[in-house]
Parts: structure tokens; C-alpha cells; sequence
């Protein structure tokens, strides 16, 4: 007997118990929904990822202060990288294309009577080259402003938007209570985890120094770029062990600053997601197991029900195999049908977190890969747990079949 | 050559330490177009003689040849085969498939034939007109009463045109008018070349056939014709 004229009789069985089959297969759909919901976030993330940093290349390297956890008792030694560091390292360590210190806070903009909350980055004139920005319109400050520490600044779009400047250029704008001319507007940038790139405004160092005091200058970020990809473990090393003399850190005392490269932010990320893949797969793993021996469980009460169905049909001239199949492909239907389900399910999870999570995570993605997995699983458990109750109806004699009450 | 030809078929069963011997050496030869009546008491083998002609059942003993073929020799799967082409049997609790329409339970020996869907439907259709239920084909069978369902049984019987036609106490849950309304339609099947295999206790549903067979403690006690 043909294919369809079974799978017809398994639609009908079903439907026939649709309370029953759905809550059979749940265990599916649970596990079915898990693996695409989880597969299409991380899928997302890593796609979001793996764009933010590629943009910045394989030579871009960040050196960030470390707080150190020390035990009760001790003295906390405090931390500090300046920018002495950051030019300490550009006139010893070879190989290093440009650096600018940066350093992060959030002040008031204020112009004419608008007045808009902001980040403000201060930093060198090699900032824009080192993270691949550009300025859109007027310019970006340059050495000469930086020596003269004068008060200029380069506003995002959003800021110009915001304060409504018209055209920016050469207008003065107060910073906190620091006046400062706009000479130049960043390009249009968008958002990048959690961070508005549109609204912020950069300044001098030093001059950002005037804004957020002193002390700020005692813990700032260094942002270089190596002369070559080739190098970057060298620079590293180098750096590392510059900035552990000037430091005074000695013996296995650990580091107070951080270094960061692309390459490992790649790899940090890429097996933090596949841990969290591989967790979930454990999950599944279980939860279609259980959806397995539901599935098993609920064939083996059908056959035992059907008995008599199965007598009749063997007394018209069904052969095992006949009734292997039509028990079979109900099993299949049935993890099948939970697969469906859950696929929809877990794409609809998947869009669901993707929205809730601030920032512009990528729409879920679910990969064919996942689909193909998530309905050949379905398929394997149909038939693995499928087999043998579709075997115990297939050997079931047409007499004693025929006479069960 | 006869059609159906029995020799020495014992059924043995074993219950506990007990032997119930169901057939007990039984011969048996029934000619093409046969209307033959199997009677004798409750517990006397009747069902069992049913079954093993139908090739539902294997004889213990003994051999049974059916339309020139030896059934012993037979797997499984081929008596399953066997019973889809030759057999068209008809039991007294209808065996129908529940919430199933009368339509599709008569294309099952169909379907398991091999048939195509469309030939299926209009072959279906063709069975249950003759039985006279041209009007009831879409009614599940749970909406029938017992004489209609009886009808659908029968037209599932003979829509895979069988060689015989096996009926184990067709009218045994029917009233009596419905019976000879059942009763009435064996006979248009047998005028009509259909060899009829009918087991009864009720002498007055056997007077319809042409030969009665009476088994006694599974033996063929008495064999003759019905006096006209
Ligand atoms: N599966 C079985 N196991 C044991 N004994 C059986 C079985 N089937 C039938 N019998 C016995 O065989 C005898 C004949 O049964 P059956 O052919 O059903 O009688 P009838 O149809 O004439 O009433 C009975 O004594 C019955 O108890
Ligand atoms: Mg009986």
C-alpha cells in the first residue's frame, strides 16, 4: 500500500484524538521551539558580532585599565593608565601605526536654549583613522588644535539634530560650562551594541580633561593600530611588558590593564556562543527524548485501542507490513507535526527576543541548517520510538485481533 | 476440482493443562457455486471451521487446499494476500471501522489490493448499491442501524469479487425481519454465481441454503442436502 493512503489514515487517527496528539507532542515542540529559538538569537548575535569587529580590523588593538580583585585584607593598589603610557608605548615599541588615549563620559550640550544630553570622547587627531570613521562635513581636529589646546569640537548627526544647529559649523555650543567651537560633523553611523554612534561629541584630550577633571586622565583607554596584522602578537608582548616596568609589576603579579585584539574578541564571543549552543543542544537532546517516549508511550495505547481496527484489517488482506507502515508514519506524523509546531514556535521566540533586547540586533535568522535539523530530528524520533509499538501491531494475529474486547 | 477441499483438519488448542480439540479430523470438499449452512451447537467448532477456510486461522493438523492451492504452504503474508482476493468474510459483530463512511470501509480490500483511488471509489460504490445502500454510502457507520451495517459488511465481502463468500452467524445480532432481509440478499449473491459459506444455529436461516453441515465436539456429524 502506497505512501499517502497511510499518511491519509494518520491524519485522520490524529485528528480523530487532536487533545491527545497535541499534548503527545509537546515533548517535540519544546524541544523543536528551544533549538530554533536559541540557534536563531545566537545566529543574530554572532552575525551582529562578527560585523562590529571585522570593521575594525585585525591590527586594532585596545589597552584598558584592569581592576584587580584582591582578597579581604589587602591593600587595593589603585589603577591607572594615562595617556604617559599610551606615548611611552608609541616612542618604545615598534610596529605601531597610530594611538589615540580616549577617554568616555557623559555632560550636557547646550546651545542657545536647547539643551540635550550627550557622550562626550575625548581624543587625538588619529581617533577617526584608527576606528575607521570620517568626517561628513568641516573637518576633524588636528595636531595644532591638540598642542594648542583649543576648545573645538565634532558633533554626531543626531547632536546637530537635537540642539537644532542648522549648519554646525563655527557655531560655539557649551560642553557642561565649557564653550567650544564645532568645526567639524562625524558620518552617519547608526547603533552599535547599545551605543548611539550619531550621538556623541568628540574633543581634544586635553580639553576633555577640562570637562571631566583631572583625575579622569588617570584611567583612560588607548586605541592603536599596528603597522601590519602580522605583528600583533609582537606589539602585544611588548606593550604588555612595557606597561608591567612602568607599573612596577613584578614576578607573577598579575596585570592591571587589559589588552584586547580583535582576533580574541572573535574567538571569546564565537565560544561563549557555542558553550550556550552547546548547553541548549543538552537540553533538546532531553527534551526530545521524553517527547520520544511520550510519542511511544501514546502509539502503544493506540495500538492496544485499535486492536480491533488492525484485526479488521487483516482479515480484508493487510500484510505486516502494511500495518508496520500505517503505525509507523502515525508516529512520524505525529513528531513530525510537533516539529512544525515547534519550529514556528521557537522562529517566534526567536523574533520575540530579538525585539525586546535594546539595540539594532539583526532580524532572528533561522538558518536552513537549523530547519533541516529540526525536522530530520522530528523524523528520527518518529520513526526510533515509532518502530515498535508499529511492529507489535504488525505481528498481532488476525484472530486474537479480531477477538479482543 | 473442487474449491474448497479440507482433509483430516484438527485444531488443537491448548488451555492449562486442558486439550480442546475445536476440529477434530474434519474432511470437507465444497463445489464453485456451493450455498452451504453449517450448523451445530455453541462450542462445537463452527467459528473455527469458519476461520481456518478463510485463512484467518491455521490448521493444527491436516490439509486444506483452496482454489488449487495448498494454504499450509502459505506465509503470512500470503494468506493475508489470499484473504484480500478469495475471501470475503462477514461476521456477526460487522467488524466495520468505527467513525469510518460506509464508502471507505467497503474500499479497504481495495486498498490493500493495490487499486487506484478512483477505481476504488467507483468499485465501492458499485458493492453498495447492490447490497441497496446507494443512499447511505457517506453515513459513518455508527449512524447505521445493524441491518445497514450488516449490508456495508457485505458489500466490503464481495467488492473485491471473491471466490467465496464466508458469513459466521451473519444474522445472529439482528431481528428477524432484518434478517431475512440479510438472508435474501445471500441468495440473490449465490443466484448470481457466488459460492455462500454461512454458519447458523437457527434451522430457519438454514433452510435458505442448499446443503447443512452439522458439527458435533469439532466433527463433521452430518452432511445433506436441504429437503425442498
Ligand atoms: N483461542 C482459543 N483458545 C482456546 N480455546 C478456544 C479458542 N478458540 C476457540 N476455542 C474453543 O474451541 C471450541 C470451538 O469454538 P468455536 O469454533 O468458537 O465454536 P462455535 O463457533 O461453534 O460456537 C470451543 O470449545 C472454544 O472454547
Ligand atoms: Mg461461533
Amino acid at each position: 500500500m502506497i505512501v499517502t493512503e497511510n499518511f491519509r489514515i494518520a491524519l485522520r487517527a490524529l485528528w480523530a484524538n487532536k487533545m491527545r496528539s497535541m499534548l503527545t507532542t509537546l515533548g517535540i515542540i519544546i524541544g523543536v521551539a528551544a533549538v530554533i529559538g536559541v540557534v536563531s538569537i545566537v545566529q543574530g548575535l554572532q552575525v551582529l558580532l562578527t560585523r562590529q569587529f571585522e570593521g575594525l580590523g585585525a591590527n586594532f588593538m585596545i589597552v584598558q585599565p584592569r581592576q584587580q580583585f584582591s582578597g579581604p585584607g589587602m591593600v587595593q593598589k589603585p589603577v591607572r593608565l594615562t595617556w604617559d603610557d599610551g606615548l611611552a608605548i608609541r616612542d618604545a615599541v615598534a610596529g605601531i601605526d597610530m594611538i589615540t588615549p580616549q577617554m568616555f563620559g557623559s555632560s550636557q550640550a547646550k546651545y542657545r536654549d536647547r539643551a540635550h544630553g550627550t557622550f562626550v570622547i575625548g581624543v587625538n587627531q588619529d581617533w577617526p583613522e584608527v576606528h575607521d570613521f570620517s568626517v561628513e562635513i568641516g573637518r576633524f581636529f588636528n595636531k595644532v588644535d591638540l598642542d594648542r589646546r583649543q576648545k573645538v569640537a565634532v558633533v554626531g548627526l543626531d547632536v546637530v539634530d537635537e540642539l537644532r544647529l542648522g549648519n554646525p559649523i563655527g557655531k560655539e555650543m557649551t560642553l557642561g560650562t565649557l564653550p567650544v567651537t564645532i568645526v567639524g560633523v562625524m558620518e552617519k553611523k547608526g547603533q552599535s551594541l547599545g551605543q548611539n554612534l550619531d550621538d556623541l561629541v568628540f574633543v581634544p584630550f586635553e580639553t576633555a580633561l577640562g570637562i571631566f577633571g583631572r583625575r579622569a586622565a588617570e584611567q583612560v583607554q588607548l586605541r592603536l593600530r599596528t603597522t601590519s596584522t602580522n605583528n600583533v602578537d609582537q606589539v602585544r608582548e611588548e606593550i604588555r611588558q612595557l606597561l608591567r616596568r612602568r607599573h612596577q609589576i613584578v614576578g607573577d603579579d598579575p596585570d592591571d590593564f587589559q589588552i584586547i585584539v580583535q582576533d580574541e574578541i572573535l574567538e571569546q564571543t564565537t565560544q561563549l556562543l557555542g558553550t550556550v549552543t552547546f548547553v541548549v543542544a543538552g537540553i533538546v537532546g532531553i527534551a526530545l527524548l521524553v517527547g520520544g517516549i511520550g510519542i511511544m508511550n501514546i502509539m502503544l495505547v493506540s495500538v492496544t485501542e485499535r486492536t480491533r481496527e488492525i484485526g479488521i484489517r487483516k482479515s480484508v488482506g493487510a500484510r505486516r507490513q502494511d500495518i508496520l507502515l500505517q503505525f509507523l508514519i502515525e508516529a512520524v506524523t505525529l513528531s513530525l507535526l510537533g516539529g512544525a509546531i515547534g519550529l514556528a514556535l521557537g522562529y517566534g521566540i526567536g523574533r520575540l527576543a530579538t525585539n525586546l533586547i535594546p539595540g539594532d540586533l539583526p532580524p532572528a535568522v533561522v538558518p536552513l541548517w537549523a530547519i533541516a535539523l529540526a525536522f530530520g530530528f522530528s523524523t528520527a524520533v518518529g520513526v526510533f520510538f515509532g518502530i515498535y509499538p508499529a511492529s507489535k501491531a504488525a505481528r498481532l494475529d488476525p484472530i486474537d485481533a479480531l477477538r479482543y474486547e | 476440482m473442487a474449491l474448497i477441499k479440507l482433509q483430516a483438519v484438527r485444531k488443537i488448542y491448548e488451555v492449562g493443562t486442558e486439550t480442546v480439540r475445536a476440529l477434530d479430523g474434519v474432511d470437507l470438499e465444497i463445489q464453485r457455486g456451493g450455498y452451504v449452512a453449517i450448523m451445530g451447537a455453541s462450542g462445537s467448532g463452527k467459528s473455527t471451521l469458519m476461520n481456518v477456510v478463510g485463512c484467518l486461522d491455521r490448521p493444527t493438523t491436516g490439509s486444506y487446499v483452496l482454489n488449487g492451492t495448498a494454504v499450509e504452504e502459505l506465509s503470512d503474508d500470503e494468506l493475508a494476500a489470499v484473504r484480500n482476493r478469495e475471501i470475503g468474510f462477514v461476521f456477526q459483530t460487522f467488524n466495520l471501522l468505527a467513525r469510518t463512511k460506509a464508502l471507505a470501509n467497503v474500499e479497504l480490500p481495495l486498498t490493500y489490493a493495490g487499486v487506484s483511488r478512483k477505481e476504488r471509489r467507483e468499485r465501492a460504490a458499485d458493492a453498495l448499491e447492490r447490497v441497496g445502500l446507494a443512499d447511505r454510502m457517506n453515513h459513518q457507520t455508527n449512524e447505521l442501524s445493524g441491518g445497514q451495517r450488516q449490508r456495508v459488511a457485505v458489500a466490503r465481502a464481495l467488492v473485491n469479487n471473491p471466490s467465496i463468500l464466508l458469513a459466521d452467524e451473519p444474522t445472529g445480532n439482528l431481528d428477524s425481519a432484518t434478517s431475512n432481509e440479510i438472508m435474501a440478499l445471500f441468495d440473490k449473491l449465490h443466484l448470481t454465481g457466488n459460492t455462500v459459506l454461512l454458519v447458523t444455529h437457527e434451522p430457519d436461516i438454514a433452510e435458505h441454503s442448499h446443503r447443512q453441515i452439522v458439527l458435533h465436539d469439532g466433527k463433521l456429524v452430518e452432511d445433506r442436502k436441504t429437503p425442498r
